[in-house]
């Protein structure tokens, strides 16, 4: 990863990466969703409402994985000094934001029909919710700490590192408490969803997933280039 | 030890003690935190009547009876150890059906029934299309009544 403390070397990759990632992602998406829409067979209980499935279960696991890729870069940044960390923990945290959100809301609107109920305090719902408060305060934080100017940043990292003990949390809910979110359906065991609903998952799970990249991608670069055009300024205020 | 390593190794205690306090809060919610209580706890626990609970379990098969009034229903509650009956007036979810997961919001009588304000249905983890559904079907409804039963 420290081929990559220089921010010219990793532009010189980001910049190309972009695209590639972005319309490779957003058509693996346009298929997944186009086939989980038209092809796909409705479930025998949930009817046609089982296709938000194929939202649902990317978004939560972008969600999830965003706070990961915050916690690693938080750690990172705290022992390693990796001067990009700062820049990819903060690209991430929006993106991973949004996700939470459309897995909060997918679900709600999958649960009024199924469940009888928009929303229900149990430990999965509950625990993902946190998780986008999370977000929304690791958003402030690292907001507020550049607002102070070039520095350490390293009140955001810590409270990166920490927020990490909600993924096990989020995971266990409902294996551990009585819940009314359902059990996981797919394990290294196999899935309990049959093939035919099942197939677009995993192209729409990819796709969600390169367009996530690409997003954080974008972002850092934006922030590289805010960076460079705040450096710049202060050299001609002081010139 | 160098700084670097210094810090690798309080970075990494320091992760390990939140997660693992994040973990024995966790299990020591484990009750509270329950959802809903099955029958077999509801009896166990001796839920006093009139307190505001959530009861869950399996709709027994052949046990749903609706009233002449049509919003009125009375169906029982099993966990595969105890069973419960259960009263509700109002409308029920569309996937509320015999010999599959319900969750019950109000309270037990002193005789020991339920009688519930919220009815909602619970969905379990398997997805099929409806012929698959159909071919499983005698199967399906003996996997779950095991199930029921493990637990």
């Amino acid at each position: 990863m420290h081929a990559f403390a220089n921010p010219a070397r990793f532009l010189r990759i980001a910049r190309p990466l972009t695209p590639w990632l972005g319309w490779s992602g957003a058509l693996l998406v346009a298929v997944a969703l186009g086939a989980g829409l038209t092809v796909t067979p409705p479930d025998y209980l949930q009817g046609e409402s089982v296709r938000i499935l194929y939202v649902h279960v990317p978004s939560a696991w972008l969600g999830m994985a965003g706070w990961s890729g915050i916690a690693v870069a938080s750690l990172m940044q705290l022992v390693w000094r990796h001067p990009l960390a700062a820049i990819a923990a903060r690209a991430v945290a929006a993106p991973g934001a949004l996700f939470a959100a459309i897995c909060l809301v997918t679900g709600s609107i999958w649960g009024r029909p199924t469940w009888g109920t928009w929303w229900e305090w149990d430990g999965r719902l509950t625990s993902m919710l946190v998780l986008f408060f999370l977000y929304l305060a690791y958003l402030a934080l690292a907001a507020a700490e550049d607002d102070q100017g070039p520095g350490e940043r390293r009140l955001s990292a810590i409270f990166g590192l920490t927020g990490a003990a909600i993924l096990p949390v989020i995971h266990y809910s409902v294996l551990w408490w009585r819940s009314l979110h359902q059990r996981p359906s797919i394990g290294i065991k196999g899935s309990s969803i049959d093939g035919s609903i099942l197939w677009p998952l995993p192209i729409a799970l990819l796709g969600f997933t390169l367009l996530f990249a690409a997003i954080v991608l974008m972002r850092m670069r934006a922030a590289l280039a805010h960076a460079k055009v705040e450096a710049r300024l202060r050299r001609l205020a002081a010139a | 030890m160098k700084a670097k390593n210094q810090r690798l190794t309080l970075a990494l205690l320091a992760l390990a003690a939140i997660v693992g306090a994040a973990l024995l809060a966790a299990s020591a919610l484990r009750d509270q935190a329950a959802y809903f209580y099955t029958p077999a706890d509801a009896r166990r626990l001796g839920v006093e009547p009139g307190r505001s609970v959530r009861l869950g379990g399996m709709v027994e098969g052949g046990s749903i009876r609706r009233s002449p009034d049509g919003v009125t229903i009375a169906f029982t509650v099993t966990d595969g150890q105890a069973t419960v009956p259960v009263s509700f007036r109002g409308i029920v979810p569309d996937l509320f059906k015999e010999r599959s997961g319900v969750v019950a919001e109000g309270h037990f009588t002193p005789t020991g029934s339920f009688v519930a304000d919220t009815i909602l249905a619970k969905h379990d983890e398997r997805y099929m299309p409806p012929q698959v559904a159909g071919a499983m079907h005698e199967s399906d409804s003996l996997d779950t009544d095991a199930k029921v039963r493990a637990k």
